[in-house]
C-alpha cells in the first residue's frame, strides 16, 4: 500500500497536507470541517458554561443579590440558547458525525462536501449573530421565545437572537440532508444497511428529525419577527391571536430537537460499549429500529411542554398518552447495552467510564420524564427545578458524557495522538461526581416547589442548602470539563503517537492510519463482515486494549 | 441495496468534468443530487406547513371574518396567476424533455418562457399587493379597515382584528411564496445561461431536472394557496 | 441508465387537466355545497398536486421506491402537525 510522504519525511495526513488559513477556511474535506466545528462548539460551550456559573452563583443565596432580576432573565435565556442551538444540537453530528460517517461507510467524503462547508459558515454566521446579541445586552424571554412577551413587550434584542437561531437552523438542516444522502448513496460495496455501525444509524435517524422538524421552528421564528416588525396580531391575544399557536409551532420542533441532541450520543455509546465489552451489540436490529422509533414517536408528543399553558384537557390527555410511548425504544436501548455487557470482557478505559455514566444518568433522566408525562404530577412539578434536573440529566448526564466519551474514543484517530489515560479517568470521575452533586439536589428542590427562572427565593430560605450543594457540584463539574480541554491540547504536541487501532476496535475507521489521509482510503474497501465482529478480531490478534 | 460500485483507481481521469472526485460514477452523483433535492423539498413542505397550520387554526376559529376577507381578493387576477404558474410548469417540463431528446436550442426557448411566465406571476402579484394597500387591507397599519359583514350575516360586521390576522397570513404566505418564485427566477436565469452555453443534453441534464423539481414544488404550494386564500366562501 | 421520456402529448394533456381543475375549483366555489365546499376545494387541489408530482416531477417513473417514501414521510409529518394542533383547538371549549 503506497503511503504518500511529505518532503519532511512525515506521512501525509489530512492535517499536514496543506497549511495556511485559506486551506482551512476553504476546505471541503469533511475531517477539516469537523475540526472547524470543534473549535466553534468548544467556544460556545465556554460561553454557555460561563452563564451557567453566574446563575449558580446567584442562587447561592436566597436573595437576589448578585445581579438584577432582568439580568438574571438574560443569564438563563442566553445559557439556554447558546447551549441548545450552538452546542448541543451541532456537537456530535457536526464534529464526530462529520469526521467519522464517510470513513465508517467506506467513502471518500460526504455526498455534498461544499454544502458541508456552507453548513459550517451558516453556523458561524448564526454564532456571530448570537455573540452580537449577547454584547448588545442579551435577550430575556427564556430560550423558548414565548409570545406575546417576545413579540410585544420587550425592547431587547429578540430579532437578532431569533435571526441567529434561524440561520443556525439552516446549518442543521443542511447537515442532516447531507448525512441522509451520504448514507443512502455513498456506502462502499458490501456495506449493507444491516452492517452499518449503529453510530451511522443514529445519525441517520437524527438527520430525519433535523430535516423534518427544523423548518417548523424556522417559520415560527419568521412569524415572530414579522409580528414584531409589522405589529401584527398572530400571537397577540388582545388582537385575536393565540400565544399558544407559537408554542405549538415552537415545540413541534423543539421536542424532536432533544432527540437530535441525544440520538447521536446513543450512537457513540453503542460503539464504545461493544469495544470495551469485546462483544457484538445485543439485538442489532432492535437497536436500529429503536433509533428510528425514537425519531418518529418524538414528533408526536410536543404539547407535553404545554400541559399547563392552556391547551384543552383532551389534547393534554392525547399528548400525555403518546409521551409514555417514546420511553419504550429508549428503554430497549438501555436494556440492550446492558445485555451487550453481560458476559463481555469489560475494561474500564476513559470512554467506557463515560459510557457507564451515560447509561445510568440517561436512565434516571428518562424515568423522570415519565413523571412529567403524567398529567397529575406535571401540574405540580412543571416549571420547577424538577424539570430543570430532568433535562439536565439527559442533556448533560447523557449527551455531554456521550460526547466526551466519543471524543476520547476517537481522539487517537482524529489527532494521531494518545491522550493521557490517567488524567482521562480522573476527569471522567470529576464529571460524574460534579454532575450528580449539581443536579440531583435540583430534583428535590423541584419536588419541594422551587420554581425555575426565579432569581430570588427569599420566601423559601429552606431551599438554600440544596442550592449550595448544587453550586458546589457545578464547580467540580467545571474542573472536570476543563481537564480534557487542557490535556487534549497537550497531547497534540506531547502525546504518544497513536497506532491505527489503539483499542483493537471494530469499524472501518480503525483500518486506516491515525490520523487519516485526505481521501480516507487508499482503495475503496469491500465489506464482507458484520458490524462489531469482535469475536473475529480477538481471535485474530489475541489482544485486549491496554491502559496506556 | 444502493451500495456504490467499486471506485475507479485513484488518479484515473474522468471523462466527464462534471463528475466530482468523491463519486465513483456519474449515476451515483446524479442519484445523490436527486435525493438531495427531494430532501430539500420536504424541508420546504414543513416550512410552508407551519404557515398552513397557522392558517388552519385561525380559519377554524374565525371562519366568517376569514370568508369576508377572502372575498376582498381579486379572483380574476388570482385565477390568471394560477393559469400562468401552471403554464410555467409545462414549459419547465418541456425544457427538460428537450434536453432528454437532444433539442439543444429549444431548451433555452422553454427556459426563457418559464422565466417570462414567472416574472408575469410576480408582476400580477405586485398589482394585487398594491390593490390591498390602496384598499387599506394591509395589517398592522393604523388605517386598516375591512368594510362589510360576514357572508350571509348582514347583521355581523367584520371583526377588524380577525380580518387583520387573515391578511397577516395572506401576506406572509404569498410573500414567502413570492420570495421562492424570485429565487426560482434567478436560478432559472442561471440554468438558461448554462443551457445557452450548450451545457445540457441527453447525457447530462441533472441541474435542469432538479431546478424543475424546485419550480414544480413552488407551483404546488400555489395550487393550495389559491383555493385556501381566494375561495374560502364565494357562493351567495 | 435510462430515464423515462414522456411524450409531448402527455405533458400537454396533464397541463389541460390542470387548467380544467383550476376552472372547476373556481366554478365550484360559487355553488353552495355547505360543508362540502372546503372538501371539494382541497380534493381538486390535491388532484392537481398529485398530477404535478407524478408526471411533471416524474415520480411515476422513479427508479426507486425511496423517492415516494420521502414524499409520503413528509406529508405524514405535515398532517401530524395539523391534526394534533387542531386536536387542541377543536376541543378547547368542550366541557
Amino acid at each position: 500500500m503506497a503511503t504518500a510522504v511529505l518532503e519532511t519525511g512525515e506521512r501525509e495526513t489530512y492535517l499536514n497536507r496543506e497549511y495556511g488559513i485559506k486551506s482551512w477556511l476553504l476546505t471541503v474535506d469533511h475531517k477539516r470541517i469537523a475540526l472547524l466545528y470543534l473549535m466553534g462548539i468548544t467556544f460556545f460551550f465556554f460561553i454557555g458554561g460561563f452563564f451557567a456559573l453566574l446563575i449558580r452563583l446567584e442562587l447561592l443565596t436566597p436573595a437576589g443579590d448578585l445581579v438584577q432580576a432582568d439580568t438574571y432573565n438574560k443569564l438563563f435565556t442566553m445559557h439556554g440558547q447558546v447551549m441548545v442551538f450552538f452546542f448541543l444540537i451541532p456537537a456530535v453530528p457536526a464534529v464526530l458525525g462529520n469526521f467519522l460517517i464517510p470513513i465508517m461507510i467506506g467513502a471518500k467524503d460526504l455526498a455534498f462536501p461544499r454544502i458541508n462547508l456552507l453548513s459550517w459558515y451558516l453556523y458561524i454566521i448564526g454564532g456571530i449573530l448570537m455573540v452580537y446579541t449577547i454584547l448588545a445586552g442579551g435577550v430575556d424571554t427564556g430560550w423558548t421565545f414565548y409570545t406575546p412577551l417576545s413579540t410585544e413587550f420587550l425592547k431587547t434584542n429578540v430579532t437578532t437572537a431569533a435571526l441567529a437561531v434561524f440561520v443556525s437552523g439552516f446549518s442543521s438542516i443542511l447537515t442532516g440532508l447531507n448525512f441522509i444522502v451520504t448514507t443512502h448513496r455513498m456506502r462502499a460495496p458490501g456495506m449493507t444497511w444491516n452492517r452499518l455501525p449503529l453510530f451511522v444509524w443514529a445519525h441517520y435517524a437524527t438527520s430525519i428529525i433535523q430535516v423534518l422538524g427544523t423548518p417548523v421552528v424556522a417559520i415560527a421564528i419568521v412569524l415572530v419577527a414579522l409580528e414584531r416588525l409589522f405589529h401584527l396580531g398572530i400571537f397577540n391575544p388582545t388582537l385575536g391571536g393565540d400565544p399558544l399557536l407559537f408554542q405549538h409551532l415552537f415545540w413541534f420542533y423543539s421536542h424532536p430537537a432533544v432527540y437530535i441532541m441525544i440520538l447521536p450520543g446513543m450512537g457513540i455509546i453503542s460503539e464504545i460499549v461493544c469495544c470495551f465489552s469485546r462483544k457484538r451489540v445485543f439485538g442489532y436490529k432492535a437497536m436500529a429500529i429503536a433509533l428510528l422509533g425514537i425519531a418518529v414517536v418524538g414528533f408526536l408528543v410536543w404539547a407535553h411542554h404545554m400541559f399547563v399553558a392552556g391547551i384543552s384537557l383532551y389534547a393534554a390527555l392525547i399528548f400525555s398518552f403518546l409521551s409514555y410511548f417514546v420511553a419504550v425504544p429508549s428503554a430497549i436501548k438501555v436494556f440492550n447495552w446492558t445485555s451487550t455487557m453481560y458476559k463481555g470482557s469489560i475494561s474500564y478505559q476513559t470512554p467506557m467510564l463515560y459510557a457507564f455514566g451515560f447509561i445510568g444518568l440517561f436512565t434516571m433522566g428518562g424515568l423522570t420524564g415519565l413523571f412529567l408525562a403524567c398529567l397529575g404530577v406535571d401540574v405540580h412539578v412543571t416549571d420547577t427545578y424538577f424539570v430543570v434536573a430532568h433535562f439536565h440529566y439527559i442533556m448533560v448526564g447523557g449527551m455531554v458524557m456521550a460526547y466526551l466519551g466519543g471524543m476520547h474514543f476517537w481522539w487517537p484517530k482524529i489527532s494521531g495522538r494518545l491522550y493521557p489515560e490517567g488524567w482521562g479517568r480522573l476527569a471522567a470521575l470529576l464529571v460524574f461526581v460534579g454532575f450528580n452533586l449539581t443536579f440531583f439536589p435540583q430534583f428535590i428542590l423541584g419536588y419541594m416547589g422551587m420554581p425555575r427562572r426565579y432569581w430570588d427565593y427569599s420566601h423559601s430560605p429552606e431551599f438554600q442548602i440544596l442550592n449550595v450543594l448544587s453550586t458546589a457540584g457545578a464547580t467540580i463539574l467545571a474542573v472536570g470539563y476543563l481537564l480534557p480541554m487542557i490535556y487534549f491540547l497537550w497531547s497534540m504536541r506531547y502525546g504518544k503517537p497513536a497506532p491505527d487501532n489503539p483499542w483493537n476496535a471494530a469499524g472501518l475507521e480503525w483500518t486506516i492510519p491515525s490520523p487519516p489521509t485526505t481521501f480516507n482510503f487508499e482503495e475503496q474497501p469491500v465489506v464482507t463482515w458484520e458490524a462489531y465482529n469482535y469475536d473475529e478480531l480477538d481471535q485474530r490478534t489475541e489482544e485486549v486494549p491496554v491502559a496506556h | 441495496m444502493h451500495t456504490s460500485p467499486p471506485a475507479t483507481v485513484e488518479g484515473e481521469a474522468h471523462e466527464n468534468p462534471a463528475l466530482l472526485h468523491h463519486f465513483a460514477t456519474e449515476e451515483q452523483q446524479k442519484n445523490a443530487a436527486s435525493l438531495g433535492m427531494w430532501l430539500f423539498l420536504i424541508t420546504e413542505i414543513m416550512f410552508f406547513g407551519g404557515m398552513f397550520c397557522a392558517y388552519l387554526v385561525y380559519r377554524y376559529a374565525y371562519f366568517g371574518d376569514f370568508a369576508a376577507a377572502s372575498s376582498s381578493l381579486d379572483l380574476k387576477l388570482g385565477t390568471i396567476n394560477t393559469i400562468v404558474l401552471i403554464g410555467s410548469s409545462l414549459t419547465v417540463a418541456m425544457a427538460i424533455r428537450c434536453a432528454q431528446v437532444g433539442k439543444q436550442k429549444a431548451i433555452v426557448g422553454y427556459l426563457v418562457l418559464t422565466i417570462i411566465l414567472g416574472v408575469a406571476f410576480l408582476g400580477i402579484k405586485a398589482i394585487e399587493y398594491k390593490q390591498k394597500f390602496d384598499e387599506h387591507h394591509v395589517p398592522g397599519l393604523a388605517n386598516f379597515h375591512l368594510e362589510g359583514h360576514v357572508p350571509r350575516h348582514a347583521d355581523v360586521p367584520v371583526n377588524q382584528n380577525h380580518a387583520q390576522i387573515y391578511f397577516s397570513l395572506y401576506f406572509a404566505m404569498t410573500g414567502m411564496h413570492a420570495l421562492h418564485m424570485i429565487i426560482g427566477v434567478g436560478l432559472f436565469a442561471y440554468l438558461t445561461y448554462k443551457a445557452y452555453k450548450g451545457r445540457y443534453g441527453p447525457g447530462y441534464y441533472t441541474p435542469l431536472e432538479n431546478g424543475g423539481l424546485y419550480w414544480h414544488f413552488v407551483d404546488i404550494v400555489w395550487i393550495y394557496l389559491f383555493p385556501l386564500l381566494y375561495l374560502i366562501d364565494r357562493h351567495p | 441508465m435510462s430515464e423515462h421520456i414522456s411524450s409531448v402529448k402527455l405533458y400537454v394533456g396533464i397541463w389541460l387537466a390542470l387548467m380544467a381543475g383550476t376552472i372547476l375549483t373556481v366554478v365550484v366555489a360559487g355553488i353552495d355545497l355547505g360543508p362540502l365546499n372546503p372538501v371539494m376545494a382541497l380534493a381538486i387541489a390535491t388532484t392537481k398536486a398529485v398530477l404535478v408530482v407524478l408526471f411533471f416531477m416524474h415520480v411515476k417513473y422513479a427508479h426507486e421506491k425511496l423517492t415516494k417514501l420521502v414524499i409520503v414521510t413528509a406529508i405524514f409529518f405535515f398532517l401530524i402537525l395539523l391534526a394534533l394542533t387542531m386536536a387542541d383547538y377543536t376541543t378547547r371549549l368542550w366541557t
